[in-house]
């Protein structure tokens, strides 16, 4: 079953093309591993699936849904967990975690339960009681996670989900997604290659707002490329490779 | 959906000693005015009596302090309201709201109420204040209504405003400045022109203020106040649009 799919998306800001006719399918149960350089784009396409920009041209459907002209219905299928984690740091980790169940709308009658489920999931526990604002960066991941994936979208999009995080957090936090993967169809983007390569299944490579590579994981090691210097190849020369 | 978003503004506001501080100083002036009315009734109390129709308690001490406080509503309004949108913007946390499956209205609705749940509350001790005058004397309770009324549309006005300007900006401060300076340039509409009946009297919320707290309610005064709330929300509601759009 098709989750999240866009056509043709493209995205001006003024006369500059920030995003050109990005198209992806995605699966339930698929990874999708969105790399590309500092200022490739990434960050404007996932603000566009997850309805927080609107695209100049194109088209996204979740689960079914168009993002554009349903777009309530629409985001009831997503969990985004932006750049910087939406925190705040004036509330309890329980506080938040409330709020952002409820303006999900997840039923009273689930919330407790809900709550405790993430909280286990991610490994926040012992600091439900915590105020955001005291926790570490690992810690405010987590949490930033957990308000993503609370209401138990279809889709969970997150956007560098390790920056900043000490090689534990990240073994942690990979093996969250890889969990996640088996159920929910996650997009992630992030430029750590081996990050890409321990949990995606399927990858593009975004370079100058355009899509320039897309394959499978398995697809690559079949051909035995080595994604690192696919990488460099594609995004230092500018050249359009692959199966778009 | 509207209503969780005014309880978590209203938690928010509370977990921060910004609202704690702001009830006890605007509690703390109030209380000061109306002793002070209080003191200055009992000063003239044997003269009223030879007057043939005296104003009354809840003309000298309560619409004074009614009026204090739709001045100090305007002061404390820009640093309530910077908080709405701007303060979310600054720390990222307008992602988090828009990516939920809710609209711009009711998060724009939800902010405005939580705030006039929060001046509601200051309008409840400051209408208590005045009931304290039962124990001595009769109230009249038209005028009182009429005051509170009166206050509570201007709060609506005031917060109406500052949520606008609020929207324009991702820095608190500017938020505040803004907000600030407009309701002065609209108090001082009224200032500019206080005896020439000029067409910018009508601009100032103070001079449409001022006929509810004399107990009179002018179906101009209201369709003022309604307006300019709602003007101002729907200004809101577009530029958030608006900025999905232009990103």
């Amino acid at each position: 079953m098709i989750t999240i799919s866009a056509h043709n998306l493209s995205r001006n800001f003024g006369a500059h093309t920030a995003v050109r006719e990005i198209n992806l399918k995605l699966k339930r149960g698929e990874v999708l591993g969105f790399l590309g350089p500092n200022g490739a784009g990434k960050t404007t396409t996932m603000r566009m699936l997850t309805g927080n920009l609107a695209p100049s041209s194109g088209s996204v459907e979740i689960c079914g849904v168009d993002l554009l002209d349903n777009p309530r219905d629409a985001k009831t299928h997503i969990g985004y967990l932006p750049e910087t984690p939406p925190l705040y740091q004036e509330l309890t980790v329980n506080e938040y975690l409330r709020f952002a169940a409820k303006l999900h709308r997840v039923s009273a009658i689930n919330l407790l339960s809900v709550l405790d489920e993430v909280k286990l999931h991610c490994g926040l526990k012992d600091v439900g009681k915590y105020l955001i604002g005291s926790l570490s960066k690992g810690y405010r991941q987590r949490v930033g996670i957990a308000q993503a994936i609370i209401h138990n979208p279809d889709v969970v999009i997150l956007d560098e989900p390790t920056v900043g995080l000490d090689p534990n957090q990240v073994r942690e936090i990979l093996s969250l997604i890889r969990e996640l993967g088996a159920k929910h169809s996650v997009i992630l983007s992030t430029h750590i290659l081996p990050v890409v390569e321990s949990v995606c299944n399927q990858i593009q490579i975004m370079h100058q707002g355009q899509l320039v590579f897309n394959d499978t994981l398995f697809g690559l090691k079949q051909k035995e490329i080595n994604l690192e210097e696919m990488f460099a190849q594609l995004t230092l020369n500018n050249q359009t490779l692959g199966n778009p | 959906m509207i209503f969780i978003i005014a309880h978590k503004e209203l938690k928010t506001l509370f977990a921060s000693p910004l609202a704690w501080t702001l009830l006890a100083l605007m509690q703390l002036v109030l209380a000061w005015i109306f002793l002070g009315r209080l003191d200055a009734f009992l000063e003239i109390q044997p003269q009223l009596l030879q007057i043939a129709n005296p104003p009354g308690v809840t003309e000298i001490i309560a619409a004074p302090v009614f009026a204090t406080a739709a001045v100090v509503f305007m002061m404390a309004t820009p640093l309530l309201t910077m908080r709405l949108i701007a303060e979310e913007r600054h720390n990222h946390t307008m992602t988090f709201l828009i990516s939920a499956p809710i609209s711009m209205t009711e998060i724009v609705l939800g902010k405005f109420l939580g705030l006039m749940i929060f001046f509601s509350a200051v309008i409840t001790l400051v209408f208590m204040l005045s009931i304290s005058l039962l124990a001595g004397s009769a109230l009249d309770f038209g005028l009182l209504l009429s005051n509170t009324a009166g206050l509570i549309l201007i709060a609506a006005c005031f917060a109406s405003l500052g949520l606008f300007m609020s929207c324009l900006t991702a820095q608190p401060a500017i938020a505040a400045a803004g907000a600030l300076g407009a309701l002065l340039v609209l108090w001082a509409i009224d200032i500019t022109t206080n005896d020439i009946d000029n067409i910018a009297q009508d601009f100032s919320l103070l001079k449409h203020f001022e006929n509810f707290n004399h107990g009179v309610i002018d179906t101009f005064d209201l369709v003022y106040f309604l307006l300019f709330t709602i003007t101002f929300i729907v200004l809101s509601i577009r530029k958030l649009d608006g900025e999905r759009l232009r990103g």
